[in-house]
């Protein structure tokens, strides 16, 4: 399966990548090899097979609805990239 | 001293003939010496693995010592340990200081064990050669050409070349058994579930499982013994009753059936490899175990099932890393959409951005059928060939890996020739059961090693171990260390 530079864009735009377009055509050469690879899926028929979506067929424990960690913001905060006040700063989103 | 077993130092330690600071600086002194070739570890911190040796010592004076007290042990940076650097591999994390220790690693320093340092690794465990850790490439101590395999490669290279006592890793399409192939030492991934993941940064959750490393099946039990147990912080950690692997060691193989997937021995696996495997299957019959031939058929589909369904899982698991909480953040942008994708196109590698980009693609709109629910349907098909073929026989055993270690940037170009170099390994993951790696000779004309691979069903470790082991009783493979160390 060969991938467009439209594709390649589109995915790097939603995985919120920068890519110029040297990096773009480098992509879309490797992931349209990898493409061919994941191809040989498509021949297999899998009527009726339910998904596995997990290595066990286990529902998820369910816990209470109880607070269990403690404060720890300023610890966390101390390796954030810029922080003011106890706030994480972020360029501004709103005018 | 350095090519005791763990048995064997623990015996030491506990009669005073060495003490845990000094097993700790014979090691710390190692790595000085050797780690600049190797690149096996990415941190060191001295002080802090004194400190805590130690604090071990006082726990072997009073009594008060369990079998891996004092003991030094490597851990993947992989695993956040509180208060030391943690970058998995990654520029991304190439300042992070973790806040908090991993479930592994409290369960270490709840054993009384030294961590002895954070160990080289593929970025965010994305490789099978160590090549895409932002920190360099390591290399194997029986070539310093060729890889270490990954990703887990910083581990393997460490028990190999005697730079740790044991260590830790984590695998999820292979990456403890390949690495432990390639270097020549003993490795288990256990059934998914088993280890928690708790602190484990990750890679594809559905996957991922934390194991030993070490230099034999007997030191892997006794490590395993420290790994596991529940742990509610991981919604996946399993509810069981706590094993001792290494009850069964001493089990005879009468009447083991080894099951063969006869897939396992077609094109693709090197002469040299398919030789080795094919004598440690003959010693195994002197060992009393019967051969049976089983077939695993969906096995070539592993591979571009698994390229689907972990980078989907990758794709989403990596979105926490926007440069707002931790991590690198871009120092030049525009506006917050600007700094996420800059902060992330400079912190990730080539390697990790591409699958980062094949999840987002199967998983966006229109392709989710095609992609991801088939993947999922033919995982299902995949577990089936295993629960079909151990009705048949106990352990299934096979080659880890096609080759021996490759060189240093053979494969660097082609990353489907890279993926495919895990044929073996994978499907063992999407079913989710525990396989394991021992060294059982010498391929490339009699120079690097290669790995037998051991596949169980489903919390049969402590059967894997001993299998593993009786081999190790009665052959000496896992003994061989590299020249000039």
């Amino acid at each position: 399966m060969s991938l467009s530079t439209a594709d390649v864009q589109k995915v790097a735009r939603l995985a919120r990548l920068a890519m110029n377009d040297t990096e773009i055509e480098a992509a879309r050469t490797q992931l349209s090899g990898i493409f061919e690879l994941i191809a040989e899926m498509q021949a297999v028929d899998t009527t009726g097979i339910a998904p596995m979506s997990h290595a066990q067929d286990l529902s998820q424990r369910l816990r209470e609805d109880k607070v269990t960690e403690s404060n720890q913001r300023e610890l966390f905060q101390s390796i954030a990239p810029q922080v003011e006040a106890g706030l994480y700063l972020v360029p501004q989103v709103i005018e | 001293m350095i090519n005791a077993s763990l048995n064997q130092l623990g015996a030491a330690l506990a009669a005073k003939k060495i003490s845990s600071v000094e097993l700790t600086q014979l090691y710390l002194n190692r790595i000085a010496t050797h780690n600049p070739v190797y690149n096996a570890y990415l941190t060191v911190d001295a002080k802090t693995s004194l400190a805590q040796a130690a604090a071990a010592d006082s726990l072997l004076s009073s009594g008060n010592a369990g079998p891996l007290t004092g003991i030094p042990i490597a851990q993947k940076d992989i695993f956040c340990a509180k208060g030391w650097r943690t970058t998995c591999g990654s520029k991304m994390l190439a300042d992070f200081i973790a806040p908090y220790d991993a479930h592994v690693i409290e369960q270490f320093n709840r054993a009384g064990a030294i961590n002895l340092g954070k160990t080289n690794m593929d970025e965010f465990a994305m490789g099978s050669s160590n090549e895409t850790s932002y920190f360099g490439a390591v290399r194997n101590p029986w070539n310093q050409k060729a890889v270490p395999g990954g990703s887990s490669g910083g581990a393997a290279s460490a028990v190999a070349a005697r730079l740790c006592a044991a260590a830790t890793g984590t695998d999820t399409g292979g990456s403890i058994r390949q690495p432990a192939a390639l270097c020549g030492i003993t490795g288990i991934k256990p059934t998914y579930g088993t280890v928690s993941r708790y602190g484990m940064i990750a890679f594809a959750s559905s996957l991922d499982q934390a194991g030993p490393m070490a230099k034999s099946a007997e030191d892997c039990a006794l490590m395993l013994n420290v790994m596991t147990g529940f742990d509610e912080r991981d919604s996946t950690s399993l509810q069981r009753e706590k094993e001792d692997y290494t009850r069964d060691l001493h089990l005879p193989l009468t009447g083991l059936r080894i099951g063969l997937p006869r897939e396992f021995f077609t094109e693709g696996l090197s002469s040299d490899v398919g030789a080795r495997v094919q004598e440690a299957i003959a010693e195994y019959r002197k060992l009393g175990a019967t051969i049976v031939g089983i077939s695993l058929p969906n096995t070539r589909l592993a591979v571009p099932v698994y390229y689907v369904l972990a980078p989907a899982e990758a794709s989403s698991n990596l979105s926490r890393f926007d440069g707002v909480r931790y991590g690198h953040r871009a120092d030049e942008y525009t506006d917050l959409a600007d700094m996420y994708e800059k902060s992330r196109a400079q912190g990730f590698g080539e390697e990790v951005k591409r699958r980062i980009m094949i999840g987002t693609y199967v998983l966006s709109h229109g392709y989710y059928d095609a992609y991801y629910l088939q993947a999922q349907k033919i995982r299902r098909l995949i577990a089936q060939d295993f629960t079909d073929a151990f009705a048949h026989c106990d352990v299934i055993m096979g080659p880890t890996s096609p080759s021996t270690a490759f060189n240093l940037g053979e494969k660097g170009d082609d990353p489907v020739q890279m993926y495919l170099s895990d044929i073996y390994t994978i499907a063992v993951n999407l079913a989710g059961l525990p396989g394991m790696s021992i060294p059982c000779g010498f391929g490339a004309s009699g120079t690097m090693p290669v790995g037998l691979q051991i596949i169980g069903n489903y919390f049969e470790e402590a059967r894997m171990l001993n299998v593993a082991h009786q081999y190790q009783l009665a052959t000496d493979w896992h003994t061989r260390a590299p020249q000039g160390l």
